[in-house]
């Protein structure tokens, strides 16, 4: 006869077991939670209100709110009636006075132009006479500037004031809205974020396959020298990852000018002409070298924390059966080290395709990446929010490599040194 | 195919030759390139300590191929190096070029200069040839020595929370009763994923509208959050390796958590702390993207100088401060290769 063992208070085993294991959970948890809340604060609700950017569009409501509302119930056909128009100049007028940022005709007529390119001036100059614009609107308004007779102006406007809208991505993704308001595929001249993004895709590969080329070997010489030796060795390959990313891309300028080093020695060999000296900086050369110089130690390093756990006998039963070198390498080595060449190349292949630092300073005019690109539009053209779509394009293809990185190999596998 | 033979003295016998071919050669061009022939003696000497000798019968084949292994290896690690090593030379030109000159490769005495070493002290500052408040001119106004106090003053307090918050996390995360913890980890990882400029223009945006942007405040709290990946990565290798049992030991003798923590836990993982903070302090220390955005004139910092100096007027000042630069990173390197050791042998390894 069994019987469930019952302490003097009631409480089964079971249930102060299952007690003390959610208090010990809970625990765990509440140590983590300073850093998950801090990182919250300053990393996950700063990007995540950027990404917000990217499809907020407040300004036509902000500076015409009236016409806003209204111009919605336009069907799109013909121009939008009188009525429309006349909240349109008096919202023009009221906007006239308003100086607060975000708010002003300018910033309306910078919004319209991004659509409409050289509209800009036709906003600026209608609002600077729209006090002494008299009924009926529609044709005084066209009477002043015949442009506002076109039909693409006004669904322009239809579309942008929505305070939600996809019109970003959809200048980030390469598209237009058409005369009729259809989205349709770019002039092939302004076609430039897509083409960007597939030669950053294209550089990113590259380099990772440079990458894997060089950090095999080195790889392999680390993980099978006594370790005295392979110590010794591993400083050649720590040294450049400790020592800060603008020296090394400093030293590669020198290195590898007009006048630099290679092709000081070129000229010294006699390989090229003092007055035929090769340009390699400063273009997409420069950057894949410099990048590839880089990342390298992000392929050393977890390769080689594979194959030092590599048991050697595997390859000399191999070589005893009769394997030649490169059979034994190719069928028993190789297929052993694929983890650390997998956690190498997603590693280095992610961080490849976010970089912006050494592309900035020797990319030039080729080896501009998306991120500068992105850059570009935070600091220089002030179109924030077309600098944010990009931003979670580019974040979108991070997160789904990070995730396959998880999956594949874990996240808490990684090291260094 | 006896010159193929492993045997360290001909192969020492052909580099010599090769490197007095080199010189002869370069003399009948006008002048002697000793530089160029001795680093050919270092380079090509140095792999000979590690090649391993081959056995007897081994074929030509066998011994081509590895040859000419050992060789491309040589050449990777060359271009590993080069680009740290090169700078240190260059840092001395007298002349105001990136670039070796003649004299420089003649050992010419005249051809060397600590002019750029002075210039970082004295760039910036109102007048260098002063005799009296000298150092405060220098402490106050020159450029370099500005932004090298902000860099380490960021740096440190950005360290300091990095590991404070990152440690306390680590040890939540090494629990194995842990939930979530694959999701957990990946948050906290993901600082080191998201590319620098998503990260750095959300934070100034972000940072603006709290009023942080331009400030001290909001440059540490950015590099506090870059630096956490490195913290937590290394602190949990440390405490992967870490026997539980001493915990339940500590506690079975009566020590509250506290207690523990301070006299067994953290005696034992010093040295992963210690470089996770080491890790966040050089994060800190290289970091420009975020400055670029965030910072402000007066809270410029080393690499933030650089990227303007590389950009606007490229002087062999900033090969001078890569110099210091490297030599920082040789200590750093030191620091923890000798952390890794005393580790190692808390754990009982010994390298063989």
């Amino acid at each position: 006869m069994s019987q469930a063992i019952i302490p003097i208070d009631n409480v089964t085993l079971k249930e102060r077991l299952s007690k003390a294991t959610r208090v010990q959970r809970r625990r765990a948890l509440l140590l983590t939670m300073p850093l998950v809340i801090f990182l919250i604060i300053s990393f996950v609700l700063p990007i995540g209100e950027m990404l917000w950017r990217s499809v907020h569009n407040p300004t036509v409501s902000n500076v015409v709110p009236d016409f806003a509302v209204a111009i919605q119930k336009w069907d799109g056909q013909n121009l939008p009636s009188e009525a429309i128009f006349e909240l349109f100049v008096n919202d023009l007028v009221a906007a006239k006075k308003n100086r607060e940022i975000g708010k002003t005709v300018g910033n309306l007529a910078t919004r319209i132009n991004y659509d409409i390119p050289g509209s800009r001036s036709l906003f600026t100059s209608t609002a600077r006479k729209a006090t002494n614009l008299k009924a009926p609107f529609k044709e005084s308004l066209i009477k002043l500037n015949k442009k506002w007779a076109n039909h693409t102006l006004w669904l322009s406007l239809q579309r942008n004031a929505k305070d939600i809208t996809p019109g970003f991505y959809v200048a980030a993704l390469d598209l237009k809205y058409d005369d009729q308001g259809n989205v349709v595929q770019a002039d092939e001249l302004y076609q430039i974020y897509m083409s960007n993004f597939i030669k950053t895709l294209e550089i990113s590969a590259l380099i990772t396959f440079i990458c894997v080329l060089l950090a095999y070997p080195i790889a392999y010489v680390l993980s099978t020298l006594p370790l005295r030796q392979s110590n010794l060795l591993m400083i050649l390959v720590l040294l450049p990852f400790w020592t800060s990313l603008l020296v090394r891309t400093t030293s590669w300028i020198a290195i590898l000018q007009t006048e630099g080093l290679v092709n000081d020695i070129f000229v010294f060999l006699g390989i090229l002409a003092d007055d035929g000296r090769v340009q390699m900086i400063y273009n997409q050369t420069g950057t894949v070298i410099a990048m590839v110089h880089i990342l390298l130690p992000f392929m050393i390093l977890p390769l080689y924390s594979v194959m030092k756990t590599i048991n050697p006998t595997y390859m000399k039963a191999a070589l005893s059966m009769g394997a030649k070198q490169s059979y034994a390498m190719r069928r028993v080595y190789l297929p052993q080290t694929i983890p650390g060449l997998a956690a190498g190349t997603l590693l280095v292949f992610i961080l490849a395709i976010g970089y912006y630092i050494t592309p900035a300073l020797v990319g030039g005019e080729d080896g501009i990446l998306i991120s500068n690109l992105i850059a570009y539009h935070i600091q220089k053209s002030l179109n924030w929010s077309l600098g944010a779509a990009l931003s979670a394009i580019l974040l979108g293809t991070v997160l789904i490599l990070y995730w396959l990185y998880n999956k594949l190999i874990g996240i808490d596998n990684l090291k260094f040194g | 195919m006896t010159l193929l033979k492993h045997d360290k003295s001909k192969s020492v016998l052909i580099l010599l030759a090769v490197t007095l071919f080199i010189l002869i050669w370069s003399s009948k061009s006008g002048s002697i390139f000793l530089a160029p022939a001795l680093s050919f003696l270092v380079l090509f000497g140095i792999p000979l300590y590690f090649v391993k000798p081959m056995p007897t019968y081994a074929s030509t084949g066998d011994r081509l191929s590895r040859y000419s292994f050992v060789a491309i290896c040589t050449f990777i690690f060359i271009f590993l190096i080069t680009p740290i090593l090169i700078i240190v030379p260059l840092s001395f030109n007298a002349e105001p070029y990136f670039t070796f000159t003649e004299g420089m490769l003649n050992f010419e005495a005249n051809a060397f200069s600590l002019r750029w070493y002075e210039d970082i002290v004295h760039n910036g500052m109102v007048d260098p040839d002063a005799v009296s408040g000298w150092w405060g001119d220098m402490w106050n106004n020159a450029q370099w020595i500005r932004s090298t106090r902000n860099s380490f003053f960021i740096a440190t307090i950005s360290a300091l929370i990095a590991t404070t918050l990152g440690t306390i996390a680590a040890l939540g995360l090494s629990r194995p009763e842990m939930p979530y913890r694959a999701l957990i980890t990946s948050l906290l990882i993901s600082p080191m994923i998201v590319p620098l400029v998503i990260t750095a223009t959300g934070m100034f945006f972000f940072y603006s509208s709290i009023n942080l942007a331009k400030t001290y405040t909001g440059v540490i709290l950015a590099h506090a959050t870059l630096g956490i990946p490195f913290v937590i990565i290394t602190v949990t290798a440390t405490l992967s390796g870490f026997d539980r049992t001493l915990i339940k030991a500590s506690q079975g003798l009566g020590a509250r958590g506290w207690m523990t923590f301070r006299r067994v836990i953290m005696p034992l993982i010093m040295p992963g702390m210690i470089s996770g903070a080491l890790f966040a302090f050089i994060t800190s220390l290289d970091e420009v993207v975020a400055v670029i955005f965030i910072a402000d004139v007066e809270q410029r910092t080393i690499p933030r100088q650089m990227f303007s100096g590389i950009r606007e007027q490229i002087s062999p000042t900033i090969l001078a401060v890569a110099s210091i630069l490297v030599l920082l990173s040789i200590v750093l390197l030191t620091v923890m290769e000798l952390l890794r050791r005393r580790s190692e042998r808390m754990r009982g390894i010994t390298p063989s």
